[in-house]
């Protein structure tokens, strides 16, 4: 089976605080650790599972600048056999519709039986696998927490509200996007690493590609904080005082038995 | 301004609780709005729900077929191709089924898409300027999107005020015969149902719950040792369980469980919207993190800026002190 993941480059939310810089117009970027979204790494680990089982091949994709190569060379030393960066200065501050144009354009320079997603990356939005299949016109399941291959079907899950699991059969070629939680991704050391760090990874332009991106309907105008409510009221003093106060709070409030 | 159209979901013949919430995001749109809303399925339960949904809005399309007797995404995708005209602003929850259909329903209807809404600021001409959140809702932002080709708007659960008044007394029109190809590449098999675990976690009135912050699958013991001293149970949030240090049981969201306890200890978990959307009952919540940012600070009664690891043995030791 080819398989094709998308990933992403984002600076990853348990390593860092995020903050919104002076004038609104970003977040603080200094000091940013960035990794692989948590949900592709998920979707490359299926992905090479499957692989594994029914044999293959398995490419990395991703839309992003130079510094983008890492996440996809990261997932290279995962299992990944193959790196594509699309990378153009024109794909600044494009909108999910735009990225998936540029995935389906990367899509038909080769023949995939399946691509996955992240199911949601930093943005929150989970919307370019959706957009992606819609384009290609084969089918989509969102959310997905287990595969299973069955001759050219996939018989999936969908992990829907209440810890409930929607069943699906689909049919390939397909796009799915991958729930964390799926699998276990193998770890990455520094060895592994070093063994792709010399692997010649193709870089497609927007000229390469031959897409029209036109402008993006959906445009962020600003970052912020918003004030909710009057927040939690923060116990002060030394960690003696504040668990004295907590205790407190805790008898009335029938935490204590 | 174009029409604006509101799909309904519903289980069990009774509309979800986005049903009426959406009426206002409909306002926030178009204050004057005549709007339509959708009700698709198979059986007496669509009429019902079509019934209760023309209390809320001006017109309701009923569409009941065989083929839509389970909410799979891909064939309300195609209905919605069909049916819906230019240019028509949709509002659809963002709940697991609003992230199936809508992405590619904007791609199908050629209009803009934006998900997971949880304001409407304004509307002028042809743009729309919303309120999103980004990296797991540590902070906001305002977006504007281009609505002159129509739109697919994601609609967060819970994020509008339900207009409760029920009093538009609206039409409902049976579409069926309208519905047109509804042929699909995917097929619903069947529902598994979440396992049971060794506790019951929505019958606790006291949780002891764990995030990221607990770093580390032996650190968990720190947490049993509280939970244990305050009589209270252990719940987590969603990364545990990823881990495998949990079972999903355990785990508070609307992916896991939802929980009605008096107290809800947040230890190391940042308050992400899906975690929060599954703790109602409005408890006493005291969030203890060493992240002043995480915006479960912003939905806590009382915060506490600590790493846990070290603040959850003293609270203990102190607990068992008493």
């Amino acid at each position: 089976m080819e398989i094709l993941v998308c990933v992403k480059r984002v600076p990853d939310t348990a390593e860092n605080e995020i903050e919104v810089n002076g004038d609104g117009s970003d977040i603080e970027r200094d000091d940013l650790v960035y990794s692989v979204n948590e949900w592709d790494n998920y979707a490359v680990e299926e992905a090479i599972q499957i692989c594994e089982k029914v044999g293959g091949s398995v490419t990395v994709v991703t839309v992003g600048d130079d510094e983008s190569e890492e996440v996809l060379r990261r997932e290279m030393a995962m299992g990944a056999d193959n790196g594509l960066l699309l990378c153009d200065e024109a794909f600044e501050g494009i909108d999910g519709k735009q990225t998936a144009t540029l995935l389906k354009a990367a899509v038909a320079k080769g023949k995939y039986d399946l691509i996955l997603t992240g199911a949601q990356a930093d943005g929150g939005a989970g919307q370019v696998g959706g957009m992606l299949a819609a384009m290609l016109d084969v089918p989509y399941a969102s959310l997905v927490n287990t595969i299973d291959v069955d001759g050219d079907k996939l018989k999936v899950g969908r992990e829907i509200e209440g810890g409930n699991q929607e069943m699906n059969d689909i049919s390939m070629p397909c796009v799915l996007s991958i729930q964390t939680g799926i699998n276990e991704p193998r770890y990455v050391g520094i060895r592994g690493i070093r063994k792709v760090a010399s692997v010649e990874i193709p870089e497609l332009s927007a000229s390469d590609l031959g897409v029209d991106l036109g402008d993006a309907k959906v445009k962020r105008q600003d970052y912020f904080v918003p004030e909710i409510g009057e927040g939690a009221e923060m116990l002060e003093g030394s960690s003696e005082e504040i668990i004295a106060k907590l205790i407190e709070l805790l008898k009335v409030k029938g935490g204590l038995k | 301004m174009a029409d604006i159209y509101a799909y309904i979901t519903h289980t069990g013949g009774v509309a979800g609780d986005s049903s009426l919430e959406m009426v206002n995001t409909a306002k926030k749109i178009d204050a004057g709005a005549a709007v339509t809303a959708i009700v698709t399925g198979s059986g007496a339960d669509v009429d019902k729900v079509a019934d209760e949904a023309a209390a809320s809005y001006a017109k309701v399309l009923k569409f009941n077929t065989d083929a839509l007797a389970y909410p799979n995404a891909e064939v309300v995708r195609k209905l919605l191709i069909n049916v819906l005209p230019k240019n028509a602003i949709i509002l659809i929850p963002h709940d697991t089924f609003g992230m199936d259909l809508s992405p590619g329903l904007s791609i199908k209807l050629d209009s803009a898409f934006v998900a997971d809404v949880v304001g409407i600021e304004e509307v002028d001409g042809t743009s729309m300027k919303v309120i999103r959140q980004e990296y797991s809702g540590m902070v906001s932002t305002h977006v504007t999107v281009d609505i002159s080709n129509g739109a697919v708007v994601n609609v967060r659960p819970g994020a509008f005020i339900p207009d409760e008044s029920k009093s538009v007394g609206g039409t409902v029109e049976d579409k069926s015969g309208d519905a047109g190809d509804l042929s699909v590449n995917r097929t619903f098999l069947e529902l598994v149902e979440a396992e049971v675990g060794d506790v019951d976690i929505t019958k606790e009135d006291v949780l002891v719950s764990v995030g990221r912050g607990i770093e580390d699958e032996d650190n968990l013991e720190i947490a049993d040792d509280l939970a244990k001293a305050m009589g209270a149970v252990v719940s987590c949030s969603r990364p545990i369980v990823d881990a495998k240090w949990l079972e999903k049981s355990r785990q508070v969201g609307t992916s896991g469980q939802t929980v009605k306890p008096k107290v809800y200890l947040a230890c190391g978990i940042s308050g992400s919207f899906q975690h929060m959307g599954g703790i109602k009952g409005a408890p006493f919540i005291v969030a203890i993190n060493k992240n002043v940012k995480a915006p479960i600070f912003q939905v806590a009664e009382v915060g506490i800026e600590a790493d846990i690891l070290d603040f959850l043995p003293e609270l203990t030791e102190a607990i068992e002190g008493l």
